[in-house]
């Protein structure tokens, strides 16, 4: 009998083109999503050297990271970001690549429109100039961020060179309580594991709890895979996958399902597979969760206080936790419940999709943002932000005194005008609260789109288990 | 990318963990659609005050920074973003190394591609060349990349690994898309055989 082997294993042998002794293997790449800020670079290269894509067919660009949010064209966007956009549409044209521009029904975050338009499918490689692309790996797809230079590799042969990464479960077991999200779990996750443990390695997520996730919520936890270092996160496909995908747009039909279907219920992990590495967590013991600090395993359960630096077992640590608390103007035991906040952001390509905004809506419902508190929803994509508007969410939000916005990546990164002012603390669903991250000197409070709801009708760090 | 062999020169030591890219180059300075130039951008909101003037007691401000061709920088440096212009920004401003106990994935990746060295060294060497260079800022450390070595101005020297591919890569200059285009043959075979995911439209 054959060596049981885990999904990840599946998906990487058969994608290995060539494995020369001594040298990284030369792994096909199935899909390859582009977006502005990382590919001029990359198609300068291709120019230089007189080169063409290879696959423009598995190649799809996307504008995002610096769209403008609060109108649905460029008029009064700030003058680099037009550059780079208008790059972006040069480079498509130029090379015959398909792109979601600014007018397309089709556009939004990268990580959001892949599964929506039904691309990302099991057992498929996909690479993107741009970290959070594991969140594909939600439908066991081995799905990892990029360099620029392996974005020119990518253009030019559909092929990447990769050292295999090392294999690490993450057992989700138990059943969360209410008001525990996904992105609760993935940060409780982090809390616990910190934000190295995954390096050289590619997470698979296993378990009741994360079987019991919807496709949506799958994603909010691959998506942040990179967060603990991972270079891809994986969830093997199921029923509720094929469910998800059947239909869309872009998956198969008819015999040609039938054939996916065949080949994507042989990806699971074999019964005996061996992990290089596991961790287990009982997601029943699981709080909504907060981060306090300026990295993403700077997390802690909702109702907990800010552990003290000088308990921390190595100098480095206390040094790092000091130096994150000054720059948060926060204090050791302090509990955050209360803690005023200037902003809630509720998007990004960790939690912008439909039933996230459903999640918000459905706390914010026939209540108020708090007095002087900015309010952004900026849904994933363009097909979000339609369905939304179809089921009224948006009625729902923009009656709270909360933004409506256009698809884009906004405030995660702030590249595109939508920017914290210095000092001030946001509540965010997004996926990194990196010093400066949202904006320069800005204060950023990761939390699910339920907590960051509850924060923007009390306008300050609120359990949402108490308001529902 | 210039060729990478022996490197000797001063360390810019940077002593703090998980130094993520949004700090080596935040995210508004990557509007720029060319890789030049970015070295100005390096640390920007830990060099500059919010009125843009630089912070006089931020390493890379000190005097004795200037020339330097190794960051000595705390553990797991370049977590976070993907993006390359991390190293990019690194290499303008003069880097050829970078010396830490780890290293992000992507980063790591990047920097080679651009001929930036990560070198990795044991705790211990890392707290020990945090003390030589504190104490005596214009101590050089020289980095041999074909006995994969170290060396402290005592003499000492330590070993770092690298895999065979990036080392002659970086000794020749080698450029890693020529690799992968020299298997053309094998792409095109292997695309015949595997036909069957679905392409956008």
């Amino acid at each position: 009998m054959a060596q049981p082997r885990t999904l990840f294993d599946k998906v990487w042998h058969s994608h290995v083109v060539v494995q020369e002794p001594d040298c990284p293997a030369v792994l096909y790449i199935d899909l390859h999503l582009v977006h502005e800020v990382t590919s001029p670079q990359a198609f300068s290269g291709l120019r230089r050297r007189a080169l063409k894509v290879r696959r423009p067919d598995r190649t799809l660009a996307t504008i995002d990271h610096c769209v403008p949010t609060d109108k649905p064209d460029l008029a009064g966007a700030d003058a680099l970001a037009v550059r780079q956009i208008r790059q972006m549409e040069e480079n498509a044209r130029e090379f015959g690549i398909s792109l979601c521009s600014l007018d397309s029904p089709r556009r939004g975050i990268v990580h959001v429109i892949g599964p929506e338009m039904g691309l990302t499918q099991p057992g498929m490689t996909i690479v993107c100039g741009d970290s959070h692309t594991a969140t594909h790996g939600a439908f066991g797809a081995l799905a990892f961020g990029i360099g620029t230079t392996e974005v020119e590799h990518v253009l030019a042969t559909q092929c990447l060179l990769q050292h295999k990464p090392k294999s690490f479960e993450v057992r989700i077991e138990g059943k969360p309580g209410k008001g525990v999200t996904s992105k609760d779990i993935v940060l409780s996750l982090l809390a616990r594991s910190g934000i190295e443990s995954g390096v050289g390695h590619v997470f698979e997520y296993t378990g009741p709890a994360i079987r019991a996730l919807t496709m949506e919520e799958r994603m909010t936890i691959c998506n942040m895979s990179i967060e603990g270092g991972a270079r891809a996160g994986m969830i093997a496909p199921d029923e509720t996958t094929f469910e998800y995908l059947s239909g869309k747009e872009f998956a198969p039909r008819g015999e040609a399902w039938h054939a996916a279907l065949a080949r994507w219920r042989a990806l699971p992990t074999d019964e005996g597979a061996v992990y290089n590495r596991s961790i287990t967590l009982d997601a029943s013991l699981l709080e909504p969760m907060i981060t306090y600090g300026t990295n993403p395993g700077m997390g802690m359960g909702i109702a907990d206080r800010i552990p003290d630096p000088d308990a921390l077992p190595h100098p480095a640590q206390k040094a790092g936790l000091d130096k994150a608390l000054r720059y948060m103007n926060l204090r050791p035991g302090q509990a955050l419940l209360g803690h005023p906040v200037d902003v809630v952001f509720i998007g990004s390509c960790t939690n912008s999709r439909l039933s996230d905004l459903r999640l918000a809506a459905s706390l914010m419902k026939g209540r108020k943002v708090a007095p002087h508190l900015r309010v952004l929803v900026v849904p994933g994509s363009q097909k979000v932000r339609r369905q939304a508007e179809a089921e009224g969410l948006d009625g729902i939000f923009q009656e709270a005194g909360a933004e409506w916005r256009q698809a884009g990546c906004s405030m995660c990164i702030a590249m595109n005008g939508d920017a914290l002012e210095p000092g001030e603390y946001a509540v965010s669903t997004s996926n990194r609260n990196f010093e400066g991250r949202q904006g320069k000197g800005g204060r950023t409070f990761l939390a699910s789109p339920l907590t960051a709801a509850a924060a923007a009708v009390t306008g300050q760090i609120t359990d949402p288990r108490t308001l529902s | 990318m210039a060729t990478f062999i022996r490197l000797t020169s001063r360390a810019v030591p940077l002593p703090f963990d998980d130094i993520d890219t949004d700090q080596i180059i935040p995210a508004r300075f990557l509007r720029s659609t060319d890789k030049a130039g970015l070295g100005a951008a390096l640390f920007s909101d830990w060099r500059y005050t919010s009125e843009g003037s630089p912070r006089a007691e931020f390493v890379l401000n000190r005097p004795e920074s200037r020339g330097a061709g190794i960051l000595l920088a705390g553990g797991h440096f370049g977590c976070g973003s993907s993006r390359e212009h991390a190293p990019w920004a690194l290499i303008d401003f003069g880097f050829r190394a970078v010396i830490s106990t780890s290293f992000a994935d992507i980063f790591r990746t990047n920097a080679l591609k651009n001929g930036l060295l990560p070198v990795v060294v044991d705790a211990q060497t890392h707290r020990e060349l945090f003390n030589l260079v504190e104490q005596d800022p214009s101590a050089e450390l020289t980095i041999d990349l074909p006995t994969q070595a170290l060396s402290m101005p005592s003499g000492k020297t330590v070993g770092f690994s690298i895999d065979g591919f990036s080392k002659t890569c970086l000794l020749h200059a080698m450029d890693e898309l020529g690799y992968l285009m020299s298997h053309a043959d094998r792409i095109k075979e292997y695309e015949r055989r595997n036909e069957t995911t679905p392409t956008p439209p």
